[in-house]
């Protein structure tokens, strides 16, 4: 293949920043490149705590995708204030979030933090749990061999697609498995449930005291839902069990925690819609790229980032019905 | 002072070199709109001295996000342009440019297929008329890195040779009269560049014949083409046919053969239907 040498210097958008941001010759490769930006001030992410009820607060991801303007931040972690230290929900993109959320944890409570508990492997949930003691990090067994299997990956696209907000940021795999039950921190009881359907190991969290569901990525509310790992039937069952809960308040993964079941509903209403469309899109001969381009309803194309996560459900769901329902069509089939 | 033969030689190249680099790009070299540092190569690579133009008429459709490297849908769509003869796809960036070249013979110039690449990377379509004017059109693929030197997913099944050829597939009539058809043969793909000394082993060649034998579409595959290729193509089968025929071969002389029944309705496909025909 014909390659200049001097390819190594054209950086646009050609080069793998995680690499370059790990490596020693940092410095002495900038002179070299002129459109990389150096910040003067440190990138920080400003986390704004929402309060959710008495000793609990969201810090609201963006409806946005993973880009390196907002660094990742695009999920919604929960803090609860307990007499025995602060419970975090979800850990955030990045080393430098996870700081942040220890600094913001500590200011709320008055105290360190006690517990971080992972909903599921996803990279904008789980890479900030560098800045957390590692006893206190908690998952089910199925997170923790997803963030095994896949973390090295997630790594390398969230460097890429981040940048430099990821500088540091490394996969740290939870010390401590959580099981479907009960435990006790301070005065507050959580109750697990672990699912599945988003992912192959979904955590949802019920605090008894406040009555707060927080659901992980099983719920979206007004930003369209992700599928990379999804199987649509058991996230169906999963909103299903979760939907016959009592709760005061639900926290979905992505958007606005409000106290009624919309997330669940709104979910549940997308799945459906997208195995629809995409079936059908496939039944009629359309290949991936046109696929993406067909209409949505108008309910749909309303939620944010609806085109983006339906081009990515055709990706993640046409391989699978391409195996499950094309004939055999070779000759020594027959 | 007087130059030297060398010296002399040096000056002749650097000033042939700025008469025929330079003076053509104002004449009627068109500028990459893309500005790839790799265009001049691609061009030299794929088109030669031949005459081109940078045509929106040849559309290269991609997705505005890649989570798997080794799986990237890409459409190339020309049926805007009259009397295509030869649609040659390549990425710049990647490490084995060349993509795949399809010849419309009796079809439309438009092919989707799924595409490995090894980091982001402008994919292009120069498509060639009639006239023997080039037309390329391209779309920048922002993408993660990894998808040629990754090993193929077969590897990591002990089996993998059993299934090898297997195809699926289907067909549809469409209201325009020509025949769509959609397949998906089982093969690693292998690009040679994978760790573990792995030598490239990928279909090379896939025909599609009419019942007659007449050559209807050609497809030449190189490495960067996904493992397991996946295919939709449009051609003019005679109305009297029932059934693409598609055979193909690796580059290790292993061939596969396919027959795609066209009698197919469309929206009336479930899954019981298929187990009863294929159980």
């Amino acid at each position: 293949m014909k390659r200049r040498a001097s390819d190594e210097v054209f950086v646009g958008p050609w080069f793998d920043r995680r690499k370059l941001l790990q490596s020693a010759g940092l410095a002495a490769g900038l002179a070299f490149l002129p459109m990389f930006q150096v910040d003067a001030a440190p990138l920080r992410y400003g986390l704004k705590p929402l309060q959710l009820d008495a000793g609990v607060w969201m810090l609201a991801g963006v409806d946005e995708a993973i880009s390196s303007d907002n660094g990742g931040a695009i999920a919604n972690i929960t803090i609860f204030d307990t007499k025995d230290g602060a419970v975090v929900v979800d850990t955030g993109p990045s080393k430098r979030y996870g700081l942040e959320l220890d600094a913001i944890a500590r200011q709320l409570t008055g105290k360190p933090v006690a517990r971080v508990l992972l909903t599921h492997f996803h990279p904008d949930h789980v890479f900030g749990c560098q800045a957390f003691a590692s006893e206190a990090l908690a998952a089910p067994q199925g997170v923790v061999e997803g963030l095994k299997q896949s973390g090295e990956d997630f790594a390398s696209a969230m460097y890429y697609l981040a940048g430099d907000w990821m500088r540091g940021t490394e996969v740290v795999l939870p010390a401590k498995a959580i099981v479907s039950g009960h435990e006790d921190i301070g005065e507050r009881r959580f109750r697990y449930v672990v699912l599945q359907g988003h992912t192959p190991c979904d955590l949802a969290i019920f605090d008894e005291r406040s009555g707060i569901l927080v659901a992980g990525d099983l719920a979206f509310l007004d930003r369209a839902p992700t599928t990379p790992h999804a199987d649509l039937k058991d996230w169906h069952a999963s909103l299903k069990q979760l939907g016959e809960a009592q709760f005061s308040r639900l926290v979905p993964g992505h958007g606005p925690s409000e106290k009624d079941r919309r997330g669940l509903v709104q979910t549940g209403e997308w799945l459906s819609m997208i195995e629809e469309k995409i079936t059908e899109a496939f039944d009629r001969g359309l290949s991936m790229t046109e696929a993406m381009a067909i209409p949505l309803p108008s309910w749909a194309e309303k939620i944010a980032l609806s085109r983006y996560e339906f081009g990515r459900s055709v990706m993640h769901l046409y391989p699978k019905l391409e195996d499950a329902l094309w004939p055999r069509v070779d000759t020594r089939s027959n | 002072m007087c130059l030297s033969r060398s010296s002399f030689a040096i000056f002749a190249a650097v000033i042939c070199q700025y008469a025929v680099v330079v003076a053509p790009a104002q004449a009627d070299s068109p500028k990459d709109p893309m500005n790839s540092p790799m265009w001049e190569d691609m061009r030299e690579a794929f088109i030669g001295d031949a005459s081109y133009q940078f045509d929106p008429r040849v559309k290269v459709i991609v997705p505005e996000v890649v989570e798997n490297q080794a799986q990237v849908p890409v459409t190339v769509d020309a049926r805007s342009l009259p009397g295509v003869q030869k649609i040659v796809v390549f990425a710049d960036l990647n490490p084995l440019p060349h993509t795949l070249t399809l010849s419309p013979t009796a079809a439309a110039p438009f092919i989707s297929f799924r595409l490995k690449v090894e980091q982001a990377t402008p994919v292009r379509a120069a498509v060639l008329t009639e006239d023997g004017t080039w037309h390329v059109g391209g779309k920048f693929l922002s993408a993660a890195g990894g998808g040629c030197s990754s090993p193929a997913m077969a590897r990591n099944k002990a089996d993998w040779s059993l299934t090898v050829g297997n195809t699926r597939g289907r067909a549809w009539r469409q209201a325009d009269g020509l025949a769509r058809f959609r397949m998906t043969i089982k093969h690693p793909m292998d690009t040679g560049l994978a760790k573990g000394n792995i030598p490239a082993f990928y279909i090379d060649n896939v025909m599609v014949r009419a019942t007659s034998g007449k050559v209807l579409a050609k497809v030449e595959m190189r490495e960067p083409v996904s493992e397991d290729p996946t295919l939709t193509l449009m051609v003019r089968l005679p109305a009297e046919d029932r059934a693409i025929q598609v055979d193909s071969h690796d580059i290790d002389g292993n061939e596969f053969s396919s027959k795609i029944d066209v009698g197919w309705k469309q929206s009336q496909l479930n899954t019981r239907e298929l187990q009863e025909m294929h159980p």
